[in-house]
């Protein structure tokens, strides 16, 4: 029983020291920004295997999340008569929940473990341990780039991934159901409003952009310096991140779209 | 993998989210529509607004030609006092326009509909709708509806 | 050890990881221009020295002096400082592994040097050719052998021209030709650049026969320190074991544990 408590507390402590630990180099990679702007390079480098390696996970994904809510939308509507809201219901979706929330989470499966993978490696082979010794910070010099790299990123991403998924909806929609073409795109233009759901989306989209890219950067850095090691910090990046995004999703949407 | 082809790559990907960024706003949402500023207020008071939110669509003819801008409530005269932004184009409204709250459809969303009286002279930014309907609250229909039917019945009841 | 002149002054240093004593209050010094091994059984923390000297971990207790300033009182900035002026080579190299062995060589003066990308690459050719690798200099890491990776690292250890190396066990797993060239390339680059080298190993014959001076550590302590001949020559009982490659002695075959017929007999009783 006393041994249980034990592990209780030891896990407990232990839980608070990763958090202070994650939050203390999370300040050590915002203070490495500035002079990354004169090297942008090196965020160019990492733009390209975050982002750009992505798309076509991201163009896939999209494009059949937004038919399968064209296909499923089109049959729950049709039992009120209100198919032609379909639109709607699809450009709704996806740009205020879908778009943002699936992108990270595929980000953090395949991006996030990427970065995890990378670094822990790094670590185990003590490349960033010979970077110390060059007089290089490798907080600076590694994790920075990638950091902002996953900020920027995230948001283009979700916003393909939403954009996709209209047209995947329309494609459904209007050309295998049947729905009226014009219905379906006026009454989505006037229902969908500028700051209220692309704003808030894009928003939401960063806030996760950062979380997901500081989690795997985190327990790259973190991770125990051995294969085993390694590859525990890759799960959990991407259950930590899942478990963060939907969390943040709640309080998020809670806050932006809730009555006033 | 060059610096070079890295850096194109890049900069499509960029550009590809821009766009899609640009597609949502100008295809999906209502920015082709929404023209903030060009446009002169008037009020109107209100008994019941139920349901009527800012931004809701003011229209006449069904034609929307402007917006709900603020809703307000007046504490004297315990009343909604509704601030309506109309396009400056359309600056004939007469004077004695009055204003009702309609439902879109069955289970749709309010918007502001606006009648023309007869009067010479224009709306002008500031002036006050006078004639006002209120929205119509289902509760209130099916109560006033069951309420005839017992009076229906018991007439009937009292001349047989 | 008298000197006249200790590039490298470490007095009665402490360090412990949890609970257990690394370091028990050693002293040593690295004399300027000469070759010190620090040599000992595995596990009793000679790579730990390195970090120390270099900074990355602090001591409990205790100084460490490089060219006059305290090392483990320096902040962040004077610690990158002295660093420039620090060459390390990595066990197994510690490569960058996503970019070619010009750009690993390049990397330090990258960072550190505002320098033309034309006097860059004289530099890394030079460097290069020190070791013998100026033909390789397109090669990523994952294409070298462990051997060629180390010499890459060593290069790059002497990009910038430091005032000291340190070698973290630069012979262990070597095969016989690689171990010669590293003893060789150790030897040379100590005495042509005026380095200060120091050692850290476990192989008796490489190590004893380019040092110029050995410290001998065991149980968080000096246990005997000298030349090469003044230790094969020694009545230490630790110096005999270590030098003489012997099994047992002050450093105990058996790890630490019951008496073993009580030890059976416990597992009988079970």
């Amino acid at each position: 029983m006393l041994d249980g408590l034990q592990l209780l507390g030891q896990n407990a402590i232990g839980f608070f020291q990763r958090l202070g630990r994650g939050h203390i180099l999370f300040i050590a990679i915002l203070a490495g920004i500035p002079e990354l702007l004169a090297r942008f390079r090196l965020v160019i480098q990492q733009v390209y295997s975050v982002g750009v390696l992505s798309l076509v996970i991201i163009l896939v994904s999209g494009l059949f999340v937004g038919m399968v809510l064209g296909l499923q939308g089109y049959n729950t509507l049709v039992d009120f008569g209100a198919e032609e809201s379909l639109g709607i219901m699809v450009a709704l979706s996806l740009v205020r929940e879908l778009g943002p929330v699936v992108t990270a989470l595929l980000f953090a499966g395949r991006a996030g473990s990427a970065l995890t993978a990378e670094i822990g490696l790094m670590k185990a082979t003590d490349q960033l341990s010979a970077m110390e010794m060059m007089a290089v910070d490798p907080i600076r010099r590694v994790l920075t780039p990638r950091f902002l790299a996953g900020f920027i990123s995230m948001p283009l991403l979700a916003a393909i991934f939403s954009a996709v998924g209209v047209l995947g909806g329309a494609l459904v929609g209007v050309g295998l159901l049947g729905v009226d073409e014009g219905a379906f795109w006026s009454q989505m233009q006037d229902r969908v409003d500028l700051h209220e759901d692309i704003y808030n989306g894009v928003i939401k989209s960063l806030v996760f952009g950062v979380v997901v890219t500081w989690i795997a950067v985190f327990e790259g850095y973190d991770c125990v310096p051995t294969s085993e090691g390694v590859s525990r910090a890759t799960t959990r990046t991407v259950v930590h991140s899942a478990l963060a995004v939907l969390g943040l999703d709640f309080i998020l949407t809670a806050l932006m779209f809730g009555e006033d | 993998m060059t610096t070079r082809l890295t850096e194109i790559w890049v900069g499509v990907f960029v550009a590809a989210g821009m766009a899609a960024l640009f597609m949502l706003a100008m295809k999906v949402s209502n920015l082709s529509t929404y023209n903030e500023g060009d446009g002169y207020l008037v009020t109107a008071r209100f008994e019941d607004i139920s349901g009527l939110k800012e931004r809701s669509p003011v229209t006449m003819a069904g034609v929307r030609i402007g917006r709900v801008k603020s809703i307000d409530f007046d504490n004297d005269a315990l009343q909604a006092v509704v601030t309506m932004r109309i396009d400056t184009r359309h600056n004939t409204l007469p004077k004695d326009t009055s204003a009702s709250i309609y439902t879109a459809g069955l289970l749709g969303e309010k918007y502001v509909g606006l009648e023309p009286g007869g009067d010479d002279k224009s709306l002008k930014q500031g002036d006050v709708v006078k004639l006002t309907q209120d929205s119509l609250v289902l509760e209130k229909l099916i109560g006033q509806f069951v309420t005839k039917l017992l009076e229906n019945d018991n007439d009937k009841e009292g001349t047989k | 050890m008298s000197d006249t002149q200790s590039l490298v002054k470490i007095r009665d240093l402490h360090f412990a990881r949890g609970s257990r004593k690394i370091f028990d209050g050693i002293d040593l010094d690295i004399q300027t221009g000469k070759i010190t091994a620090i040599m000992g059984p595995s596990g009793t923390g000679k790579t730990t020295l390195l970090r120390l000297i270099g900074g990355q971990l602090k001591p409990n207790r205790g100084s460490i002096e490089i060219d006059g300033q305290h090392v483990e009182t320096m902040n962040r900035s004077e610690l990158f400082q002295m660093r420039k002026r620090m060459g390390m080579l990595f066990q197994n190299g510690a490569l960058l592994t996503d970019i070619s062995v010009f750009d690993n060589i390049a990397f330090p003066i990258r960072e550190h040097t505002e320098l033309p990308e034309q006097l860059i690459r004289t530099l890394v050719l030079m460097k290069l050719e020190a070791v013998g690798l100026r033909g390789a200099r397109d090669l990523m890491p994952s294409e070298l052998s462990g051997g060629m990776a180390r010499r890459v690292a060593l290069a790059r250890a002497i990009a910038l021209d430091p005032m000291m190396l340190m070698y973290d066990e630069p012979f262990t797993g070597q095969d016989p030709i690689s171990m010669g060239v590293i003893v060789r390339l150790i030897h040379s680059l100590n005495d042509a650049l005026g380095l200060s080298s120091i050692i850290v190993s476990h192989d008796i014959q490489e190590t004893a026969a380019i040092a110029d001076y050995i410290y001998l550590l065991s149980g968080g302590k000096v246990v005997a320190h000298g030349s090469a001949d003044e230790l094969s020559q020694s009545d230490s009982a630790w110096a005999k074991q270590f030098m003489n490659g012997e099994p047992d002695g002050p450093v105990p075959f058996h790890y630490p544990a019951d008496d073993l017929q009580s030890d059976l007999l416990q597992k009988g009783m079970d």
